[in-house]
This record gives C-alpha cells, structure tokens and sequence, in this order.
C-alpha cells in the first residue's frame, strides 16, 4: 500500500486548560482533495497550524511523504513542499501583485529571472496578469483570497492547506475560486486539504470530508456520506447546510 | 528610467564641492554623505525587513572607537581599523539582536534603544579607551594611510563619497535580489514570509549584520575628519535619532528616502549651527521634528511617498488627456 501524502496521528493541541484538538488522527492521498469541516471553535485551523509548523503540538505526530516534521518551523515544511493559506488574508501589502508572488518563487529558483518566470506562469494560472502591478494591499477581498493561493503556488508545492479561502465571496467568486482549485488539482497535480465553511463549494470538488467538533474528529467519507450522517447533522450540518441549500433553492 | 535618476544624483552629488569651493559648503556636504551613507545602512534592516532600530549609534561608535583606539594605541592605519570595526560592529550586531529578535514591533526597538545606551556606558567607564575623557586622534602629516588630510576637505569628501556609492549600492542589490524580497516579506509579514519558505531569524540576522557593518564604516570616517571621540559624541541618542528621523522623512523602505532626508536636515543644522552659534543649537532639531509631525500626520511614506503621488496624478491626468 502507497504510504500517504499527509499523515496526522492522535493530534493533541491544548492552551492552558482549553483543549482545541483532541486525538484526531487522519490521512491524505497524494492527488486527493480532503476537506476539513466543522463548526467554529471546532478545531480546524489549530489542527492547521499543528500540521504547518506554526503551532508545536501537545502531543501526536505529523507525517509529510513518510518524513516525520512534527515540530518543524513552517519555512522547513513549505521547502520540503507543503505550504498553506491563511484564513485571514496576509498580503505583503506595500508590495505588487507580481512581487508579492515573485517572493514565494524565489524558493525554488536560482536567479532573479528564473523566479520572474514562475511569477509570469503563476499569474497565467490564477488570472492576475492584468493586475500584477497593483499593489497587494488595494486588491479587492477575492483577489486578495486569489494572491494568497498564487503566492504559495509559486513555491512550487506538493500539497497546500487551503484555510477558508472561500469566506466571504460572492457566489461568481466562489465558482472562481473552485474551479481554481480543482484545476490546480487536476492539471498541477497539487494535493489540496481545504478547510472550508461554504458548504456549497466543497462538497462538490472533495473526494474525502472530515468532520470535527470540540476539537475531536466525528465523521470521515464521502460527500454523500457525510451529508447523511446523523451525528454530522447534528453537530453542523442540520443548522447550516440545510438553511443554505434552502436559501439557494430560493434564489433559484 | 529609475537608474538615470540614481547616477545625476551621484553626479550631482560629487561634481558639487568642486564647483562651490567655500570651506563651510564643502564641510556641509561631507555631513550630507556620512549622513546619507547612515541612513542607508539603516534602511537596511528598518526600511526592508521592518526591524526598527533606535540604537544605530552603537555600531557607528564601534567604528569610530575601533580605529581610534587602534592608530591611538598601536599605529594601525585607520583603513585597517575601518574594516575591523565593521567586523566588529557585525559580531556585536548578532550577539545582541539574536535574543531581541524574538520581540516583535515597539518591543525590539525598545531593546535596541537600551542596548546602546549601555555599551555607551560601557565605553565611558573604560579607563583603556579613555572613559569619558574621549581620544584626541593624534595628529599626522597629510596622509593616505593615516586618513588625515589638513590641508583640504576635497580628500574626506571623496572618501565620504566612496562609501555613499558603496553602501547605496549594497542596498540597491539588495533591493532587487532575492534577500530584498524575502525582507519586505518579513516586514509585510511574519507568518506570510514563513509560509512562504523564509527563514525570518535568518534574514533579519543577515540584514542586521550588513546594516551594522556599513555603519561602523562611517564612524571611522567621522572620527577622522573631527580628529577627536568621545562616548558621549559617537554613541549619542542624538545620532541614532538623526538617522531614523532622515529616513523617515525622506521615505522608509526606499534607497532615495535617506538621500532625501539627509539633504534636508543635515544643511538645515549645519548651517543654524554656523548662523545661530551656540544659541542656534536644538533649532534645527525643532524644525526638523516640526516635519516629521507634518509627514506622520499626511503622509507616513515620507517626501518620496508624496513625491510618488504626484507622479502618479500626473500620469493619470497625462492618460486623460490622451485618452
């Protein structure tokens, strides 16, 4: 059997009393996009910053093509080709569209010409060639969530946690936003975990869902079968997916 | 385009004490280079990587004790000095922002401020370089290797030049390259530049290393052109203070920003200092904060922010009207 992309196993993280991750354990496949779910407070983005070195877990390990990296400083991690995205958007703002990814591309180029070439692609990819001489700070809120992908993308990753790229866009944006996705998927080749809160948008690109709730894992499958399962409704879902199909069967 | 406005500057620069020979202007002009050259050095690691800096006089007093003490005590010429005191200024620069570099913001230029304020103390209660006494340099013929020109300020000034262009072009390449990004990143952000496969401890030791290095180049320069040291000249407040407010005036995070800076303050207190004596002494210091209230409160990016609007206005009325 194939040995995972990402391994997580019995990921505890506390902060003084409080518990934010208890025990979670889960896989990625190389090629997969997972995505990790639940309600605030639940635990996502700490089981985020555990994976990505941001956090040093309690206790448990992480597992990055069969390399243990718990502990590990977050610019270790993105050069051995896992990188992630903020949920809350950090644009090197005084700086350019394309300086702003020319940063990220430097990683993996040699020369200043080399890394304007990743730049020039990675532009052609996300579509921000028309604005690349726009400084990063005056970007509108999607375009923002845009650059943080390009940025990371033009480390050149295996594998990037998305954290709620997809918050607080319109639903042209959203569309945008996954079909970004799956074609950095599909034709880069790029393994997504993607923490997201818009329903509408990852169920239809995820292979795997993860539930969580108070900091522990609930429920793992498929799409269909995570939005059937009882204690997910529960926890989550019943309020908001049902609410939100509604909303969207009456805009409809 | 932006290359040609960076060498008429160096032009102008040095085509001026040859054209205007008054004693007073040529004397200005030197204050103008190591002024300019300090603030450039400084940018470095405050402009690009976001790490302010109070304490800047620590490594120009490094500088100027280094090859003092060293052609005071031994002999040794001041060119030889001059790069040991960089060394120095370099070694110390590490040993002391390692530890500050786990503060973050207000708290690293509070430490940075402290830091400098004891190595003075240091260097006042430290009977071998003199204490508080200070060092009068020993007084030689007009020579080279000894950095001492009597006769005319012609020779420090093209010295001060040299090291002007020298370090403005360090920081230029290091503007372009790949270091210059990955410091802008740490300065927009920390987390961002991790994410992004930057070591920022690593980096921001590199800049502070290089930004003390090239101060610690003009502190022997400065203290033989005045031919005399001491701790309460070289590691004054007032000189860490000159240099931050310069750089901020002219613009932070941009190699014309100190240039600018310095143009302005350093003949506004050279020259109420020549007119006003003793009694003019602050005026310049008055005015000059007078500005640094006006630019914080308008316009943080400093004169070339303002000058960047402009250009950018009339650009957009230059499309307008060709539309």
């Amino acid at each position: 059997m194939p040995k995972p992309m990402l391994e997580a196993k019995n990921l505890t993280m506390k902060f003084g009393n409080l518990t934010a991750s208890n025990n979670v354990s889960f896989s990625v496949d190389k090629g997969e996009i997972v995505s990790l779910i639940g309600p605030n407070g639940a635990g996502k983005t700490t089981i985020f910053n555990c994976i990505s070195g941001f956090y040093k877990p309690f206790s448990g390990r992480v597992y990055f093509e069969g390399k243990d990296i718990t502990g590990l400083s977050p610019y270790k991690i993105t050069s051995m080709g896992l990188t992630r995205t903020f949920q809350i958007v950090k644009p090197l703002k005084e700086m350019t569209v394309k300086e702003n990814i020319l940063t990220g591309a430097f990683l993996r180029a040699s020369s200043r010409s080399e890394a304007e070439k990743i730049a020039d692609e990675i532009l052609k990819i996300t579509h921000l060639s028309e604005k690349k001489d726009v400084l990063a700070g005056s970007l509108t809120t999607a375009d923002k969530k845009r650059l943080e992908i390009a940025r990371v993308l033009a480390t050149k990753p295996k594998m990037i946690m998305l954290d709620e790229a997809m918050a607080g866009l319109n639903q042209t944006e959203t569309k945008e936003a996954m079909e970004l996705c799956l074609n950095l998927n599909k034709q880069h080749g790029i393994t997504l975990l993607i923490v997201e809160h818009v329903m509408e948008a990852i169920m239809p690109i995820s292979n795997r869902v993860i539930v969580l709730n108070a900091g522990e894992k609930i429920a793992e499958g498929s799409p269909e079968e995570i939005v059937n399962n009882e204690e997910v409704i529960k926890a989550y879902l019943g309020e908001r997916y049902h609410a939100k199909s509604k909303q969207t069967n009456r805009r409809v | 385009m932006k290359n040609r406005a960076l060498y008429l500057i160096f032009a102008a620069v040095l085509v001026l004490p040859f054209a205007i020979t008054n004693v007073n202007f040529q004397h200005v002009m030197i204050m103008f280079l190591i002024f300019a050259s300090l603030g450039e050095s400084w940018n470095i690691i405050t402009g690009f990587a976001g790490q302010t800096s109070f304490g800047h006089a620590a490594f120009f007093g490094i500088g100027a004790y280094t090859s003092t003490v060293l052609f005071y005590k031994f002999g040794v010429s001041p060119w030889v000095g001059m790069l040991l005191g960089a060394g120095i200024a370099a070694v110390v620069s590490v040993i002391v922002s390692y530890p500050c570099f786990r503060l973050r913001g207000h708290y690293f230029a509070i430490a940075t401020l402290a830091v400098a304020e004891i190595i003075k103390q240091l260097f006042v209660s430290w009977d071998y370089v003199e204490g508080a006494t200070g060092i009068s340099i020993p007084v030689v013929e007009d020579s080279f290797i000894a950095m001492q020109f009597h006769g005319s300020k012609i020779p420090y000034f093209l010295i001060g030049f040299a090291l002007f262009f020298l370090i403005v072009m360090v920081a230029r390449s290091i503007e372009k390259s790949k270091m210059g990004f990955y410091l802008k990143a740490i300065r927009e952000s920390h987390e961002a530049a991790e994410a992004l496969g930057i070591n920022p401890r690593k980096y921001k030791l590199l800049a502070m290393m290089i930004s003390s290095a090239l101060t610690a180049l003009l502190g022997t320069l400065y203290a033989q052109y005045i031919l005399y040291i001491d701790p309460f000249m070289v590691f004054s407040l007032e000189i860490s203070m000159k240099i931050v407010l310069l750089s901020v005036l002219g613009g932070l995070g941009n190699i014309y920003g100190p240039i600018i800076g310095a143009a302005i303050l350093i003949p506004l207190s050279e020259y109420t200092r020549v007119f006003l004596g003793g009694t003019g002494k602050g005026i310049d210091l008055m005015i000059y904060g007078a500005l640094i209230v006006l630019i914080a409160c308008f316009e943080p990016h400093g004169i070339i922010g303002l000058l960047k609007k402009r250009g950018k206005k009339r650009g957009a009325l230059y499309a307008k009207t060709n539309a």
